[in-house]
């Protein structure tokens, strides 16, 4: 039977549990506003996570979630049939050497920062239509690594703009299953890369408000929803300048979001005393608030029903430099208290 | 092609209407301050040479040696990001930037070797200026000689 409903999204016909999430997170996520709620928070000044290198940390963050993730779940990673994993990273190297001691059969994903959406929305496709009883689905990102391969070095000494936002250094994993848990998707809406021009790579949240905005609206016409009809909608990483950006957008195409909308990026950091600007970014920064935030409050039945939306910003410094502009892409997952 | 122009237009002139940027009088002081600070110590640091009876362009050379000396040392205890983090342009335009610009690249990519690491990667950020720095001294030069060759210089 199709489960497809309007132009981009799916209604599944047994809704896909969401068995954990798990949080690992560096020092300065730790000392945000969402502190407490992360299963692990390294103490480390150096955000090495005991490695050697960013990237080497990057993939240490990644096994520890993948880890207690199925850990979490009361499961052992032979009960594991597909990953779904990605990073921000050339070539998924966090991803390939964080995961390749587990010995899962796994798919390398890239969707800049909506990775987390595109995991979860494989994963969920997967168990549902019966291709694996367990799924992990996980991302990363980490401020050194990112900042290393789509900036500068990290002892160069310059003023980021106010529109910056700040890598999130933390990896999120979640086991999706056909039963367990009190957290399930019921659908996804994905995205298509949406382009408005946007060529200031230090403004992702202007870059990546469209494509948010371009899914959302879809997500509401595809399952004839209003806004109202979501407890919760997070975007993952538009920050405060994208956030208002977002807003306007939608309210310009008849839906007034303003009340049920928040920003993994905002909720993350807090702006005034941990200088991060408009607020987090990252594969990372969606998948430790979903999994430290969102999914708890959705699981104690807090929020029925809430649209998490991932946002990535397509770019390298290779097309940055080139002249190319900055797309965006987004991927709704509706999830459900059960 | 036109209206998708025209929607790209306004969109990016509402983007950089909502977008907030640094208050830049307040910038200019501080880049004013910190630049001039760097400047001062440049000066003590001459006036020491001079006093200490060195010629002008000896007491010169140190004073760039012990600035960028300073700058590299401050560099690699990650505290000269901050100063520019405060100062900008004023912690920038100063040799002292300059090395750090240098510095940063060296330390960051000392991980992937001395030849493909730091060999290939110390001039990521200061590449452009040595390059158009020499290129444009060259083409001065010429000049130069070709306005003395004419008699215009004597």
């Amino acid at each position: 039977m199709t489960q497809t409903v309007g132009k981009q999204s799916l209604q599944f016909d047994k809704a896909v549990h969401i068995l954990s999430g798990s949080s690992v997170v560096g020092k300065k996520e730790g000392e945000g506003p969402l502190g407490a709620y992360f299963d692990v928070v390294d103490d480390g000044d150096d955000q090495m996570f005991g490695e050697e290198t960013w990237e080497e940390a990057e993939s240490a963050l990644q096994k520890e979630a993948a880890q207690l993730a199925i850990v979490k779940a009361k499961l052992t990673k032979d009960d594991i049939r597909y990953i779904y994993a990605g990073d921000l990273l050339g070539q998924l190297i966090a991803t390939s050497f964080g995961l390749s001691q587990l010995q899962l059969p796994m798919f390398g994903l890239y969707g800049a920062c909506s990775t987390m959406g595109e995991a979860l929305s494989l994963g969920a496709m997967t168990v549902c239509a019966g291709y694996a009883e367990h799924v992990l689905s996980l991302a990363s990102s980490h401020f050194g690594s990112a900042e290393k391969q789509f900036r500068f070095p990290l002892g160069y000494a310059n003023q980021r703009p106010l529109s910056a936002t700040w890598t999130v250094t933390g990896s999120g994993a979640f086991v999706l299953g056909t039963k367990g848990g009190k957290a399930r998707i019921t659908g996804i809406t994905t995205g298509k890369i949406v382009d408005y021009g946007i060529k200031d790579s230090m403004n992702m949240g202007a870059s990546m408000s469209p494509a948010a905005c371009d899914t959302i609206f879809q997500n509401f016409q595809d399952f004839q929803r209003q806004p109202e009809d979501y407890d919760k909608i997070f975007t993952g990483d538009l920050g405060y300048i994208g956030q208002e950006i977002l807003i306007k957008l939608l309210k310009d195409k008849g839906y007034d979001i303003s009340k049920q909308h928040s920003d993994c990026g905002i909720e993350i950091y807090d702006r005034q005393t941990q200088d991060t600007h408009s607020g987090g970014s990252g594969c990372g920064c969606s998948a430790v608030t979903l999994a430290a935030h969102i999914l708890p409050k959705v699981e104690r039945g807090e929020w029925k029903r809430v649209l998490f939306v991932p946002t990535g910003a397509l770019h390298s410094t290779v097309s940055f430099n080139e002249g190319q502009a900055v797309p965006g892409i987004a991927h709704a997952v509706v999830i459900e208290h059960c | 092609m036109d209206v998708k122009e025209k929607k790209i237009k306004e969109y990016n002139e509402y983007v950089k209407k909502v977008t907030p940027t640094h208050n830049l009088p307040l910038n200019m002081l501080k880049a004013f301050l910190v630049g001039g600070a760097i400047c001062t110590i440049g000066q003590w640091i001459t006036n020491f040479g001079l006093a200490q009876g060195l010629t002008k362009e000896v007491a010169g050379g140190w004073t760039s040696l012990i600035l960028i000396a300073l700058s590299i040392l401050l560099t690699g205890l990650n505290i000269y990001p901050s100063i520019a983090k405060f100062g900008g342009a004023g912690a920038l335009v100063p040799i002292t930037g300059f090395a750090n610009s240098v510095a940063a690249p060296a330390i960051e990519f000392q991980k992937e070797g001395q030849i493909f690491g730091i060999g290939c990667k110390i001039f990521t950020i200061s590449g452009p200026v040595i390059l158009y720095g020499i290129f444009t001294s060259w083409l001065l030069g010429l000049g130069y000689y070709i306005l003395m060759k004419v008699g215009v210089i004597l």
